[in-house]
């Protein structure tokens, strides 16, 4: 049996215009073009989306595993980065 | 197996504990969020969701060929179309449930092949053949009927991509399931012969669509561990529960009977009570001694024989355009 297959590409699809494009999947194609064809076909046959993107998994540089990792550590000690932590007074308009 | 790159899948080594990894995922797990793909996970889990990912792809596939034979036969364009639309959504249900696998590092070759070489099942009610255009009906009522009473809990999956699998294919099954019941009312309103068609119909249908979800609870010993994994919400038996309930009011609108003399109203416990559904026809089907088995699996077989020059073809048309443009 043929045990060689196309390489894995995800799809990331813009639902509609003012949109980022969000993961949806992936899937097996020969090359780009094959792989934005399919990905019409598969992820957007009820109008779900009005731009695909396709990239090769392999290609895809993520971060290590789960939230908790300290690779997020140091967002998690900047409060001063939220507007909640400025004490403003009641009485002061539009801010 | 672990042959792909998917850019979920293949967590890196860690340096924490055995301990406090089971500990982190058990903790997750309490807290009703969704465990993904990098994450560290028993073995066991993992390799349950891919058993269960797969088969579930491998039903959907599979599950093309029942009404697909009715395709080239559908009394009108309307339906045909119809047809065509709801059979290309499954072989869609399939892949994005082979996607789902693919990010525990299962490889879709392997998959294919397991499911070729019948190492892998599908769901028994495939195996079952489709004699008149009414089965298309029933099929559209029950069978995806059934796979909505199972599928909309697995919307709340422990495992992100399965979940979220199953929110994509929830939203289309409504489809298919109107699209069985209208074409049923139809028949209903024709001649008798057609009326006889439905009920025909659903006699067959009827007790493979209960047996779809699975043997009763007490003989089903992975159950279990399955729920407190949350990868299942609910048992077979309650599950097949919901599907009478839901069922027996649109069989009284539709004016057929379902095939089961036991099968009336407890008040008392505010359900309804059925009779109990051959479970060893059931393990003979899933044993492979079902009426269509090796048709189903001969024709998957050639299928994916006779498209191998395709794939080939597409290979090799990919390579000489890299060779021609390379990568800038
Ligand atoms: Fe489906
Ligand atoms: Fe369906």
């Amino acid at each position: 049996m043929s045990n060689e297959s196309w390489p894995l590409y995800e799809v990331f699809v813009r639902g509609k215009r003012g949109l980022n494009h969000v993961h949806v999947g992936s899937l097996h194609a020969a090359d780009d073009a094959m792989a934005l064809t399919h990905a019409r076909d598969l992820y957007t046959r009820r109008n779900e989306g009005v731009s695909i993107w396709v990239v090769r998994s392999e290609h895809i540089a993520a971060s290590t595993r789960d939230e908790k990792d300290p690779f997020f550590a140091p967002s998690a000690d900047k409060v001063y980065r939220h507007p909640t932590f400025y004490d403003i007074p009641d009485d002061v308009p539009h801010i | 197996m672990t042959t792909t790159h998917h850019a979920e899948a293949s967590p890196p080594e860690s340096p924490e504990s055995p301990e406090t990894l089971q500990e982190h995922f058990d903790a997750t797990i309490a807290r009703d969020q969704r465990i993904e793909p990098r994450d560290w996970m028993p073995d066991g889990y993992r390799k349950t969701l891919v058993r269960q990912i797969a088969q579930h792809a491998h039903s959907e596939i599979i599950g093309m060929q029942p009404e697909g034979e009715w395709i080239s036969r559908a009394p009108s364009l309307r339906r045909k179309a119809i047809l065509f639309a709801k059979v290309q959504d499954e072989a869609g249900h399939g892949l994005y449930l082979y996607s789902a696998a693919e990010t525990l590092g299962a490889d879709r070759a392997d998959l294919t092949d397991r499911l070729i070489e019948g190492r892998q099942k599908y769901s028994s009610i495939f195996n079952y053949p489709t004699l008149s255009f009414a089965d298309v009906g029933v099929i559209g009522w029950f069978v995806d009927g059934a796979a909505i009473c199972n599928q909309v809990p697995l919307c709340r999956s422990s495992y992100g991509p399965y979940a979220r699998a199953m929110v994509r294919i929830c939203k289309e099954e409504s489809f298919h399931q109107r699209q069985g019941y209208e074409l049923l009312m139809t028949m209903m309103r024709g001649t008798d012969a057609q009326r006889e068609m439905v009920q025909d119909a659903v006699d067959r249908w009827w007790w493979p669509s209960l047996m779809m979800f699975g043997p009763p609870d007490d003989a089903s010993p992975n159950s279990a561990q399955s729920m407190a994994w949350k990868i299942k919400r609910h048992s077979n038996d309650e599950l097949r529960q919901r599907f009478v309930d839901m069922t027996v009011p649109q069989a009284d609108k539709l004016g057929v009977t379902l095939p089961d003399p036991e099968l009336k109203w407890n008040a008392e416990r505010g359900r309804h009570d059925f009779g109990t559904p051959d479970w060893d026809e059931l393990m003979r089907v899933i044993k492979g001694d079902g009426p269509c088995n090796d048709q189903r699996m001969e024709r998957r077989r050639s299928a994916h024989e006779e498209g191998a020059w395709v794939r080939e073809a597409a290979t090799a048309h990919a390579a000489k355009r890299a060779r021609k443009e390379p990568a800038a």
